[in-house]
């Protein structure tokens, strides 16, 4: 994983991203430099500002002052920077936010035909491929309300792949599972992650898949980047308060 | 308890009601002795009413009334020699469902030889002319082929039925109208010959077929960013909803020519057909937003997150979801304008409605009223059933409240 780092190539760069909700000062001021292939977690309390702000990265959420630049391209009011940004970032979703009126293929299918205007054929073939690779295959053609929760956010997965990202952005992707099934997604991330090559942002609390396969954690609080480090430094020897704080809180339960 | 535990241990089956036709009379019309006091009381009020009525129906009613003005009622004044073009609309239309019901609904089989039956019926009444008879067995043989092929070919004619669906309006029109005002095959039919059942066919199928993608454009303009398109929106559907459709109908045959240069005086049925459409788009597109509303946020951001375009979000994910909750409310609103384009009565054109209030102030029809409000009353009601039948259709084939 972190022998890529070595490239020393920022795929994503954030300097002094602010963004306000109202007056709600959401971000303060983020600052932040991600190398290719490089996994990141992003933890932190609610309302810490940590969902709003990989939202930026894929401009779901507009930032109001600062950069952020991913692959080369600045995000800016200019469309056409977004669009060519978003065909390179997958997004996983808390509440998967798959397509209910189309089935599982359709929905790994469509982007790849839309958009990067691939033929079905092969669309359907990268699609299948890519169900093996999460261990679906078998739900093709079911419709996402057939499948369990743990299926769909594996079929969400697949859906972000499909496009072919070079940056993959996991908002919570645990978060809204039954207990027995967030493993089976978890073990997909950490596969994805292993393969190397894919540049990862995770906003989670699994602190399992931390230790397992991140390079650095960041941890959020107020809208501000408190504390960073590589796993180690972050689960051995926390600088600030706040961060042992919170990691004593989720990691004693 | 012991019960508890040994139910626990086995996977048992649901347990199951079963009563003999005894059992479900004496469980559903005499289980206590009020409500065996209301069954009889409602078995003698059906009686009541039924007996006359059936009495009337069977030996006092004079059907000769629609025998002898039934071209009148279904075409209006029509010209005979060229009535040959709505056979040929109607034999198309029982080609279309036959193909239709073979693919999709196939084992429906009660549904569908009713509506079988239907002609059949038609057929049997005694004097209503041999061309006629002959006309209505063809579209019974017609919809079999059709419902034939359509059985055999299965999944991969779907898109020809879709596509015959898609052109079978326009070409309805087309046919009925004409095209030449030469001698050709198919010669032009002015609009003020046009009349009965088949005008208030036409009527609604240009309603139904212009209001609805006006109807979801106003629902989407409403929802608009921009001020200049949502507020146009709004503006029309309130002011639209606020006023009576009689009342666009008027305006519509009078005011209309007021804003139009003095050569083009578009026709009766024309500007009935705008008054109508124009109508029914409002309150379209205030369902439509209803059913827009219903999508969770989530859906646009991961349609956005693929890097899909506003337009493609739209078009591949917002509206197949909020049509499709919306497809009885839909449903509903056709059936209404159906029903609805009776009121051109009151701007003079002889839709189903008129011609029947025309035929009955002939001196030789006094009297006839019974009879010619059941009839059409009979004929707008299969219309409508047919609707109805097909939106609980769709629904179920295409999953609404399920998926």
């Amino acid at each position: 994983m972190s022998e890529s780092t070595s490239s020393a190539q920022p795929i994503i760069i954030a300097r002094d991203v602010n963004k306000w909700y109202g007056h709600f000062h959401a971000l303060r001021g983020i600052n932040m430099e991600i190398m290719k292939g490089e996994v990141i977690v992003i933890f932190g309390p609610s309302g810490s500002g940590k969902s709003t702000f990989i939202r930026t990265i894929n401009r779901l959420e507009e930032h109001q002052r600062g950069q952020i630049i991913v692959d080369g391209i600045e995000l800016t009011h200019d469309t056409r920077n977004i669009e060519s940004v978003r065909m390179e970032t997958g997004m996983v979703f808390q509440q998967f936010n798959l397509f209910p009126h189309l089935t599982v293929l359709q929905n790994i299918t469509l982007a790849p035909i839309w958009v990067r205007k691939w033929p079905k054929k092969k669309a359907e073939e990268v699609g299948m491929q890519l169900l093996e690779r999460v261990g679906i295959p078998e739900q093709a053609h079911k419709f996402p309300g057939q499948l369990s929760g743990g299926q769909q956010q594996r079929t969400a997965i697949a859906r972000a792949l499909a496009m072919q990202p070079k940056i993959m952005l996991f908002d919570e992707p645990t978060s809204a599972l039954d207990p027995e099934m967030i493993k089976e997604v978890l073990d997909v991330m950490i596969g994805l992650a292993k393969t190397g090559g894919m540049t990862m942002i995770v906003v989670t609390h699994e602190m399992g898949f931390a230790k397992a396969v991140c390079d650095r954690m960041f941890f959020f609080d107020d809208g501000l980047i408190v504390e960073s480090g590589t796993p180690e430094e972050i689960f051995r020897n926390p600088k600030e308060d706040r961060t042992k704080l919170f990691l004593s809180q989720i990691l004693t339960h | 308890m012991a019960g508890e535990l040994t139910s626990r241990s086995g996977v048992l089956p649901p347990p199951t009601e079963r009563y003999t036709w005894l059992g479900w009379v004496q469980k559903n019309l005499f289980s206590t002795w009020y409500n065996a006091l209301l069954t009889f009381f409602s078995l003698g009020l059906v009686y009541a009413i039924l007996k006359p009525f059936t009495f009337w129906l069977l030996t006092q009613a004079r059907w000769e009334v629609i025998e002898v003005n039934i071209r009148l009622l279904m075409a209006g004044q029509y010209p005979v020699e060229q009535l040959w073009r709505a056979w040929l609309c109607l034999h198309l239309l029982a080609a279309t469902v036959g193909l239709s019901w073979g693919i999709w609904v196939r084992s429906r089989r009660w549904a569908g030889i009713g509506l079988l039956l239907l002609p059949l019926a038609l057929a049997a009444f005694p004097n209503i002319g041999s061309s006629l008879r002959l006309h209505l067995l063809a579209m019974d043989g017609v919809a079999l082929i059709a419902f034939g092929i359509g059985r055999l070919g299965g999944k991969s004619l779907q898109r020809t039925a879709i596509g015959a669906w898609v052109l079978y309006f326009p070409l309805v029109l087309l046919i009925i109208r004409g095209i030449n005002s030469g001698k050709g095959p198919f010669p032009i039919v002015g609009t003020n010959l046009w009349g009965g059942l088949l005008l208030t066919f036409l009527l609604t199928v240009v309603g139904i077929s212009f209001s609805f993608p006006i109807g979801v454009l106003l629902a989407l303009g409403r929802r608009s960013r921009l001020p200049a398109i949502r507020w146009t929106s709004i503006i029309y559907i309130e002011v639209i909803r606020g006023v009576p459709l009689v009342t666009i109908l008027f305006m519509a045959s009078t005011m209309v020519p007021l804003f139009l240069p003095s050569g083009i005086r578009p026709d009766r049925v024309l500007r009935a057909m705008i008054g109508i459409t124009m109508f029914s788009a409002a309150y379209l597109a205030e369902n439509v937003r209803g059913g827009l509303q219903a999508i969770p946020h989530g859906q646009y951001e991961a349609a956005h997150a693929l890097g899909l375009s506003g337009f493609q979000t739209m078009t591949l994910i917002i509206l197949p979801q909020a049509l499709r909750t919306v497809i009885p409310v839909l449903m509903g609103l056709f059936i209404a304008l159906y029903k609805d384009t009776s009121l051109v009565v009151t701007i003079g054109l002889l839709d189903l409605l008129g011609i029947s209030r025309s035929i009955l102030a002939q001196p030789k029809f006094v009297g006839y009223q019974h009879e010619v409000f059941l009839f059409i009353s009979l004929i707008y009601w299969v219309f409508s059933y047919f609707m109805s039948y097909i939106s609980q259709r769709l629904e179920v084939a295409l999953g609404v409240g399920e998926r």
